[in-house]
């Protein structure tokens, strides 16, 4: 019996999420009185044994070259061989690109339930039952897995990371890797720019900027908070913006600790996509725009004014701290 | 060629969302169904645009559920699936669902299967990964683009802060988003052909459902919004900072 923590790469780094999702394991691990260790695919840079500043006791890695790109087949196939090899009994995924790529498919190759989208701890007193956000946020579901191994995928932002000291054992596990069937023909990274599913702050534009050419007020603001800009539905529709930067209920959903919402209503359909938002910054210059009732903070005015002098409000704050 | 769309109901995206029976189950009064968007505005249209450029092409379309998912699946069918299939059985387990199309399309041989990214009511991501899976296929998830070249198939798909390019042979499972068409309204030629368009109801194969609902919760309601004046900017960065600890 143990917790096995799935440590997700990219471009031979681990990711921000995969720090969440360890926490969290080797929390449940404490839980079920177990121990917790982490899993990781590919080469990476990044100094594996620290992992043990987290709390997992082993880091098992499968250091072949053809894992440095996720493709959910083999990924499948060397994570069940993996968890069987480790005598897991839980596995942790975190729920961002590579998690909903491979973490379903895991647990059906395992014949094992899966929670993906979990947003606590689970409820071990009555059985294992973990809580994940349902109906694009708009409540939550206890969702109880009955087998043997149970696979849960845990939404970012949901979990806070905790550090402490220690180092992991670091193994190397042998596991055969087949040829894969996906040729990677192109990488293209948003360069400079921060990830939306992975910010802590976003600035996010509506129809309320007009159009295109005033993106620059929303622009600077965001370089100045270092966060990930959004937009709403009609914007990314209009091409006013890339399409993937479209939020709500069609488009990407978002938790960052702050999200600031200028010049967008605020329908039902955007919210689906924000509502976990820790806290929630609304500027719109309709008192009545349903955005307010979802939100912690306003303002009632036009962006066009208020949004250059919020941005030189907070570069005053920096400038003092 | 022959493409498999797995289609979902769920309540339309402005519906009140409440539970009954000791919030144990979705309130579904006055709720309107509709096709899970992703299946329908991307998948689905997608699948119809292949259609369009090769006749030669079939789109089944699927789904696990009752019979109060007809009305859905004919609406899938007036937007231009060739025929439908629907295991009658409840709608609960991902795997479970997961494990009947998975039957569904062994017996068939589909070359392409598409699921949406998600559907809106459960958010679980997972039929598609399972699907693939269990038919041992590969898995594309989070598609933006599609592109098939005779038995190849060039997809672009969502990753960490960008997108990647990936071709692959035939079959293959995926799952899209936007992107990877537009949205389509059904005609009224559509809407008539679909009448009479083969809806085959199959009964599902025992599997053993591996998770279950336990309760439902709603979040707790915002504490009501705190306004600042739109002379007083200052005052929303301090708030911010000292009281939200946001920034
Ligand atoms: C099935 C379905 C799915 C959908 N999915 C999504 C989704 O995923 N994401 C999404 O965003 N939408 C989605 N929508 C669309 C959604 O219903 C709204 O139409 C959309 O969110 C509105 O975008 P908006 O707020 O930018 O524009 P509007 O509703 O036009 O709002 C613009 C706002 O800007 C304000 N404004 C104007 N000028 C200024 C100014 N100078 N200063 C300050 N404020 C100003 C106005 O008061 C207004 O509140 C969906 C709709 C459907 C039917």
């Amino acid at each position: 019996m143990s917790v096995l923590i799935f440590v997700d790469q990219t471009e031979n780094h681990i990711k921000k999420g995969a720090y969440e999702a360890l926490t969290y394991g080797v929390q449940v691990a404490k839980q079920l009185g177990t121990t917790a260790e982490a899993l990781v695919l590919g080469t990476v840079n990044d100094d594996l044994a620290s992992l043990g500043k987290y709390g997992v006791t082993k880091v098992h890695q499968v250091a072949n070259e053809t894992l440095n790109h996720v493709d959910a087949q083999l990924y499948a196939k060397v994570i069940a061989e993996a968890v069987t090899a480790s005598g897991a009994n839980v596995v942790v995924f975190s729920h961002n690109q590579t998690g909903k790529a491979v973490a379903a498919r895991v647990a059906a190759r395992l014949k094992a339930g899966v929670v993906t989208g979990a947003c606590a701890l689970p409820d071990t007193s009555n059985g294992f039952v973990v809580r994940k956000t349902v109906f694009s946020g708009k409540a939550f579901a206890n969702v109880s897995i009955h087998s043997a191994i149970k696979v849960i995928s845990l939404n970012p932002n949901s979990y806070q990371t905790v550090a402490g000291e220690g180092t992991a054992e670091v193994v190397a596990l042998n596991v055969a890797v087949d040829a894969s069937k996906v040729k990677i023909t192109a990488v293209n990274k948003v360069s400079g720019e921060v990830p939306l599913t992975e910010a802590d702050i976003v600035v996010s534009g509506g129809r309320g900027l007009k159009g295109p050419e005033n993106w620059g007020v929303l622009l600077d603001l965001a370089k100045e908070l270092h966060a990930a800009t959004a937009c709403s539905r009609p914007v990314g529709d209009a091409h006013w913006r890339p399409h993937h930067e479209h939020v709500g209920q069609t488009g990407v959903q978002v938790a960052p600790n702050l999200y600031i919402a200028l010049g967008i209503s605020g329908a039902i359909q955007h919210l689906a996509g924000v509502n976990r938002s820790k806290v929630i910054v609304v500027i719109n210059k309709d008192p009545e725009a349903p955005f307010f009732k979802a939100a912690d903070y306003g303002i009632v005015g036009d962006l066009f004014e208020v949004v250059p002098k919020l941005t030189e409000e907070i570069r005053k704050m920096k400038a003092s701290a | 060629m022959k493409i498999l769309v797995c289609i979902s109901k769920t309540p339309d995206t402005t519906s009140k969302i409440a539970f009954t029976d000791g919030n144990t189950k979705f309130d579904e009064t006055g709720v309107q169904w509709i096709i899970n968007p992703y299946d329908e505005w991307y998948s689905l249209v997608r699948a119809i645009e292949l259609k369009e450029k090769d006749a030669s092409v079939t789109i089944h379309l699927v789904t696990v559920g009752g019979p109060d998912c007809d009305p859905v699946i004919r609406k899938a069918l007036a937007l231009g699936g060739d025929e439908a299939i629907r295991v009658n059985a409840d709608n609960t387990d991902s795997y479970f669902i997961a494990a009947q199309i998975a039957e569904v399309a062994k017996k068939g041989a589909y070359d392409l299967i598409f699921t949406g990214k998600e559907a809106i009511d459960y958010n679980g991501s997972s039929i598609g990964g399972m699907v693939a899976e269990l038919v041992d296929a590969p898995y594309i998830s989070l598609a933006t683009l599609f592109e098939l070249n005779g038995t190849t198939a060039t997809i672009t798909r969502e990753i960490e802060g960008g997108e990647e390019v990936a071709e692959v042979s035939l079959p293959v499972v995926v799952s899209c988003q936007k992107g990877v068409a537009e949205q389509r309204i059904p005609n009224m030629r559509g809407i008539m052909a679909a009448r009479t368009k083969p809806l085959q109801v199959v009964e599902p194969i025992a599997v053993e459902a591996l998770t279950s609902v336990v309760s439902f919760e709603l979040p707790p309601a915002k504490a009501g919004v705190k306004l600042v004046d739109a002379d007083n900017v200052a005052e929303l960065v301090r708030l911010l900072h000292e009281e939200a600890k946001a920034i």
